[in-house]
């Protein structure tokens, strides 16, 4: 009995063998292209101007998704406050200050490992430290608190890259002008690596707001029909009331349901479009 | 004037040099208020029936095993899905895609990426679970297996992204001298890239699992949140509950300081003991490979 590959030529392997390869990638492919498109078109009859602005009713049976739309775009928000300046300075200690040694390793790690840590765990230590320590009460603050020690790593590691792609000349060039150190981090490298940085941000960012489990215990609602007067109210988020009213509400109808999931969509999916032109554009543009 | 840059110099250094260092207290934060709330458990209920066969809060059976097992059979189902398919598009994008091929493949694989766990899992709910049911004639989709397919969907971008870098960074040399000596481009990938990229591709199956450990929202809307242990290879086709479903399922319902709260933070040390362990490895897998490249290169 021959085997395959005494039968075929070592070409007549190459083709077949990148054929295969090739058929498994579309097996890749096609459940992401067809989950967009189903979302599309069931989500699309239910968008109107009533349901982006009106407020849920008849136990959220009815009405709009408003404040859950406004909800995460406040967690958003207060999420890039804090996130986004202690996660771009720690990139610049990275990047520009830290020594070689094994301090900085153990930064690395922590890093590493606050990547990896599960989302529910970080709604875990949110309800610890910021609901219940901190009596920050559950809310927007101690939601986006939360959300931001998740998201640091992503904007670190991105920006600590943009960073260190600036050429070392630059620098050098600053520094000889007489320039301190942090005039250079400042007016030279931090506007030269700022595509890079947006981008990490974004990225960062558009992860914080499709997520459901490290709210659940801090800051989300389930239903709330009207806005959040201050950062300690607590907020319906998109993510969160798709899950509320996919599994804990009798009777929804499916409509709402697709309508929320397609907002919550488009949402992501503009987060991460506006990541992919802005590193597109700086790519076309840069000199270096 | 002078002395004012200085100053302020000064100030600044020790800002970012404080904000470099707040992951590591981040980090021990993190584990301090898990272990500050989840400790009590071990005094509350005894460690032998925390770690017992039997989830039944509200007669006080605390037995986390049925869990942790709940938690591997999907991630394992999801491990079986997601790394060849999440390995093989990686292969195809850095060894073989055409220009335009890799123009749609990566910007797809970065929206699996962005989308959020409960999209998917609404998704399973509607589409899958009823699939699954039909199809493989089952009382219920909401299976292990209905966690598994969507754990390896949301598993793959990370498993994709890691060995693509990891291919990539494979010197060109390399796959020049198996060509020169006759190899054709199938027997240089299988036969020099990806066993030169091995390390790369272990770290992104370590990172997959992780990834695949911690996920919460999809898992626990297909999986049908039934905390018995699972037996044998029938448990994929059967409903399961994971450690992450538990934690998002009950910690909304019970009383701060009581038993139970107590056992479901316990339950989230063990889940950040587990990433702490993944990451770590992953990392120190990675952290070798570079150090064995440098001296190759040297």
């Amino acid at each position: 009995m021959k085997s395959l590959g005494q039968l075929l030529s070592p070409n007549q392997t190459e083709n077949l063998g990148f054929f295969i390869l090739r058929l498994i990638c579309i097996v890749t492919a096609l459940p992401i292209i067809a989950m967009v498109l189903y979302i599309l078109v069931r989500g699309m009859p239910a968008i109107s101007w009533t349901f982006l602005t009106a407020m849920p009713s008849n136990g959220m049976r009815a009405g709009g998704i408003f404040p859950a739309i406004v909800g995460t775009f406040y967690l958003t928000l207060g999420t890039a406050i804090f996130s986004v300046p202690l996660g771009v300075a720690a990139a610049v200690y990275l990047a520009e200050y830290a020594p070689d040694n094994r301090w900085t390793q153990l930064i690395r790690i922590a890093i590493i490992n606050l990547s990896g840590i599960p989302s529910v765990v970080y709604g875990l230590f949110g309800l610890g430290l910021f609901v219940l320590f901190l009596h920050f009460g559950t809310s927007i603050l101690s939601a986006s608190l939360t959300l931001s020690i998740m998201t640091l790593p992503v904007i670190i590691s991105t920006t600590e890259e943009a960073l260190r792609s600036v050429p070392f000349s630059f620098r050098l060039v600053s520094i000889s002008l007489g320039t301190t150190r942090w005039q250079t981090i400042w007016r030279i490298i931090l506007p030269e690596a700022l595509p890079g940085i947006l981008t990490g941000v974004i990225l960062g960012l558009e992860r914080a707001a499709g997520e459901t489990a490290p709210i659940l215990f801090t800051g989300a609602s389930f239903y709330l029909p009207r806005l959040p007067n201050s950062p300690l109210d607590a907020t319906m988020a998109l993510p969160y009331h798709l899950f509320v009213i996919s599994t804990q509400v009798p009777g929804m109808p499916i409509l709402i349901q697709y309508g929320t999931v397609l907002v919550l969509l488009v949402f992501v999916v503009m987060m991460n479009l506006a990541a992919t032109v802005i590193r597109s554009r700086a790519r076309a543009r840069r000199q270096w | 004037m002078n002395d004012q840059n200085a100053r302020r110099e000064f100030v600044i250094t020790w800002i970012i040099k404080l904000s470099g260092y707040s992951s590591i207290l981040f980090v021990c934060l993190i584990f301090f208020f898990l272990l500050r709330e989840g400790l009590p458990a071990l005094v509350d209920t005894s460690l032998a029936s925390l770690f017992g066969t039997r989830w039944y809060p509200i007669e006080n059976y605390f037995g986390i095993l049925p869990l942790v097992l709940g938690s591997l059979v999907v991630t394992l189902g999801a491990l079986l899905i997601s790394v060849p398919l999440g390995l093989i598009t990686a292969i195809y994008i850095s060894e073989v895609a055409s220009r335009w091929e890799k123009e749609i493949l990566k910007p797809l694989i970065e929206l699996l990426a962005g989308l959020p766990s409960v999209v998917l899992g609404f998704l399973g709910i509607l589409v899958l679970v009823p699939f699954l049911r039909r199809f493989l004639d089952l009382p219920t989709g909401l299976t292990a297996l209905a966690g598994s397919i969507l754990l390896g969907l949301i598993a793959i971008p990370t498993i994709v992204s890691i060995s693509e870098d990891a291919l990539n960074s494979v010197p060109h040399s390399y796959r020049e001298a198996s060509l020169a000596l006759g190899a054709t481009r199938w027997q240089t990938i299988w036969r020099s890239t990806l066993p030169a990229a091995r390390s790369g591709v272990l770290t992104a199956i370590m990172l997959g699992v992780g990834r695949a450990i911690g996920e919460t929202m999809a898992v626990m809307m297909v999986t049908g949140n039934a905390p018995v242990m699972p037996q044998g290879l029938q448990a994929l086709f059967r409903p399961v509950r994971t450690m992450t479903a538990t934690i998002a399922s009950e910690m909304g319902e019970v009383a701060n300081g009581s038993p139970h709260y107590h056992v479901l933070f316990f339950i989230g040390i063990v889940l950040f003991v587990f990433s702490l362990v993944v990451n770590i490895t992953a990392s120190s897998i990675s952290n070798q490979r570079r150090k064995r490249s440098e001296r190759l290169l040297s």
